[in-house]
């Protein structure tokens, strides 16, 4: 259908250059190739008024998984605090620096400990470039630890984002994997054995197993660890196994899932806003750059192809402005912050590296990475619950909060809905009170074992302190469904009870274990061992 | 691109008229054409083809001999081992124990989380949750969920005994070693 307008477009383009001889042509031609190549890259030219504007979005494969508009709701610093984009630079610079290391790194016991001796020592700017990597990662965890929470108490996960709060959690499972997989790579004591624990916690399906006398015939927790490890014990095998997820599989799954996520924010109609957000807003300013004037006629997309309507029909593009600039600069300096904050954090404090790995005596305390300590103060007491049982239920507790809770009240505002702060403020209080207490009755009196040797395993399974407290706040969450009558309610309060338990228990697990897993006040209290 | 009518049998020229105009707009669904059917066979064969692929590929991660060190090996016993002195060979993940009915082992892996257990006089523990066990590996103290496991040896002469670690035996199985 297009061949005979290109072949027009062709005989006229040949008319006016035939005026010239060829060498002068092919100079001319030669002359202008630049600024033809920069043409053919960018159709649309420099983004100078609304339209290139919109097409430098939308003409770019990678930026046009982003908005081509955003709400100006969406740009107020309290809407987003930055925390998704903060979490995705921390990314991009964990990933640049990452495969920086992979040219010194290798991936063999031992000789992956002398290399990163080598990086550290030897290597220039390899010591740098390694905490960058080591407190990027960090960043990284945080940064999608305080997006979720953003999300949640600004009710983002609400129709018709439950989607991509899915997948959000599978982001969340994806970076907590690539930092548990990077924590085996420097094959010093730290990583040797707290990759033995993490392997055993995949194994302590057999907990359950074992008691109930079955392993024989069905053994999940040994498939688990065979599956991680490739071997009986910690070696070569779970090295490189753990090396490709770090690299290879672990990256690409974030990188898709990534896509999905930021295409999703655009397709489910921007970042989650107010229903009166439009008369909230403060009339734009004068020196505004550039407004929108012409409101387009059409709002729906893609005629007939797609089914129903797409989040903007009804939604004018009054108070939009550009993505570009208004967004990306935006983006741009929360970009800047992290770079800051990672080469700030790489000058004072060098990432960690212990002795050599040794299998035949345990690092004391071993410790994992210190997002997992509140799991691993819960492994103290059953391997099984605190190191499966617990985080599966909180994982599917998650993930059903946008199809639990249908509410449209309070949307977009800051611990909107019923109960609203105080709410929060109570549901603190009465976190942080239930984990203090069950960890200092824990601390204090021991658990079933401490008083009857002979418990049956079960039992300890069932009850220990992981599970109590799960059951407290879900007491606390149906509590306060029905004093608000309001599910909303109930999610506000298991949120912010797992939030505070998360919150103690990490803290309890870091800084308050030493040798043996005994209580000390502080580090400085040690034994010598 | 245009869309085409999907062809039909002539049979039901009558019918497909009055479906036709009921059928105003291009949103409604239609009917599968036989045309498609070879387009959805190869869609199935290709699906198919791939989940027998992964099927397969699942076999992978497991090695038909897996690459950890060898778990039978032979000990020399030290010449003096006093009674209720634990000997752990050098790189091994055993305690061996002499006392007056004979010689046994026991592993040092905590039935926890898989830390070594050290020797004490007064038995074992854990140095990563502090499990405890008694000298003949019975928990004394959480979270181990189970006993320190006894292993298979056997005297093989001129002091030196054979280790079994793969071989659990019941707890008390002591061996009279010359």
């Amino acid at each position: 259908m297009s061949a005979p307008i290109v072949s027009r477009s062709e005989s006229a383009n040949t008319t006016r250059a035939d005026d010239a001889p060829a060498l002068s042509r092919a100079l001319t031609n030669l002359r202008m190739a630049p600024s033809r190549l920069m043409q053919t890259m960018f159709r649309s030219g420099p983004p100078k008024s609304d339209r290139s504007r919109s097409s430098f979005v939308f003409g770019n494969v990678f930026l046009h998984l982003h908005s081509v508009r955003v709400h100006r709701w969406t740009l107020r610093w309290s809407a987003t605090a930055g925390l998704g984009v903060l979490t995705i630079a921390a990314f991009l610079i964990a990933l640049v620096t990452g495969v920086l290391l992979m040219f010194y790194y290798k991936p063999y016991p031992e000789v992956a400990y002398l290399s990163m001796k080598d990086i550290h020592f030897v290597v220039p700017t390899g010591r740098f470039i390694r905490n960058i990597h080591r407190w990027s990662a960090n960043i990284m965890v945080v940064g999608v630890l305080l997006h979720m929470g953003r999300v949640f108490y600004t009710s983002g996960y609400r129709t018709p984002r439950e989607f991509n709060w899915i997948i959000g959690m599978a982001l969340l499972v994806v970076t907590l994997g690539l930092s548990f997989t990077g924590y085996l790579l420097p094959w010093d004591q730290l990583a040797y054995w707290a990759i033995t624990i993490g392997a055993n916690i995949a194994q302590s399906p057999r907990e359950v197993t074992d008691a109930l006398g079955i392993t024989a015939s069905f053994d999940p927790g040994g498939f688990q660890r065979l599956l991680l490890l490739g071997s009986d014990t910690v070696g070569e095998e779970a090295l490189i196994r753990f090396y490709l997820l770090h690299v290879m599989v672990l990256p690409m799954a974030l990188l898709a899932l990534l896509s999905v996520h930021m295409w999703r924010v655009r397709k489910d109609g921007g970042i989650v806003r107010p229903i009166d957000a439009d008369q909230r807003l403060a009339p734009l300013g004068n020196e505004t750059y550039p407004v929108f004037t012409q409101a387009p006629q059409k709002t729906y997309q893609l005629a007939a192809i797609v089914r129903g309507r797409s989040a903007e029909v009804g939604n004018g593009p009054e108070n939009t402005v550009p993505a570009m600039p208004h967004l990306f600069y935006a983006e741009a300096a929360v970009f800047m912050v992290t770079v800051l904050v990672c080469v700030v954090w790489a000058l004072c404090q060098d990432a960690p590296l212990k002795e050599l790995a040794n299998p035949n005596v345990p690092e004391n305390p071993a410790k994992a990475p210190w997002y997992f300590l509140g799991l691993q103060e819960l492994v103290a007491f059953s391997a099984f619950m605190g190191g499966i049982g617990i985080p599966s239920i909180v994982l599917l507790g998650i993930g059903l909060i946008p199809f639990l809770e249908r509410e449209t009240e309070g949307t977009g505002d800051w611990f909107g809905g019923p109960g609203g702060k105080s709410l929060v403020f109570g549901s603190i209080v009465y976190g942080l009170a239930t984990v203090l207490g069950v960890e200092a009755f824990a601390i204090h009196f021991g658990w079933i074992r401490q008083w009857w040797v002979a418990a049956p395993q079960l039992l300890i399974t069932a009850i220990n302190p992981g599970t109590v407290l799960t059951a407290l706040y879900a007491g606390y969450s149906i509590a306060m469904i029905r004093r608000y009558n309001s599910t909303r309610a109930g999610a506000v309060g298991l949120f912010t009870c797992f939030l505070c338990g998360f919150l103690v228990l990490t803290i309890i697990g870091t800084h308050f274990r030493g040798p043996n897993w005994e209580f000390y006040w502080s580090p400085t209290l040690w034994p010598e061992h | 691109m245009t869309v085409k009518p999907h062809p039909r049998s002539g049979a039901d020229e009558a019918s497909r008229s009055d479906s036709q105009a009921v059928r105003a707009s291009r949103l409604d669904e239609e009917p599968m054409p036989r045309r498609d059917f070879l387009g959805r066979a190869a869609l199935w064969s290709a699906a198919s083809a791939m989940f027998l692929a992964v099927l397969g590929i699942a076999r992978l991660p497991r090695a038909a001999v897996l690459p950890s060190p060898s778990k039978k090996y032979r000990v020399t016993l030290p010449a003096s081992m006093a009674d209720g002195v634990a000997f752990v060979p050098q790189g091994r993940s055993v305690a061996i124990v002499r006392d007056a009915d004979g010689i046994y082992a026991i592993s040092t892996v905590c039935t926890h989380l898989g830390c070594i257990v050290k020797h004490t006089p007064e038995g074992f523990e854990c140095p990563c949750h502090g499990s405890r066990f008694g000298g003949d590996g019975h928990v004394v103290r959480g979270p181990a969920p189970k006993a320190l496991s006894w292993l298979a040896l056997q005297d093989t002469g001129g002091g030196t005994i054979m280790i079994d670690e793969g071989k659990v035996v019941a707890a008390g199985t002591k061996v009279k070693v010359a």
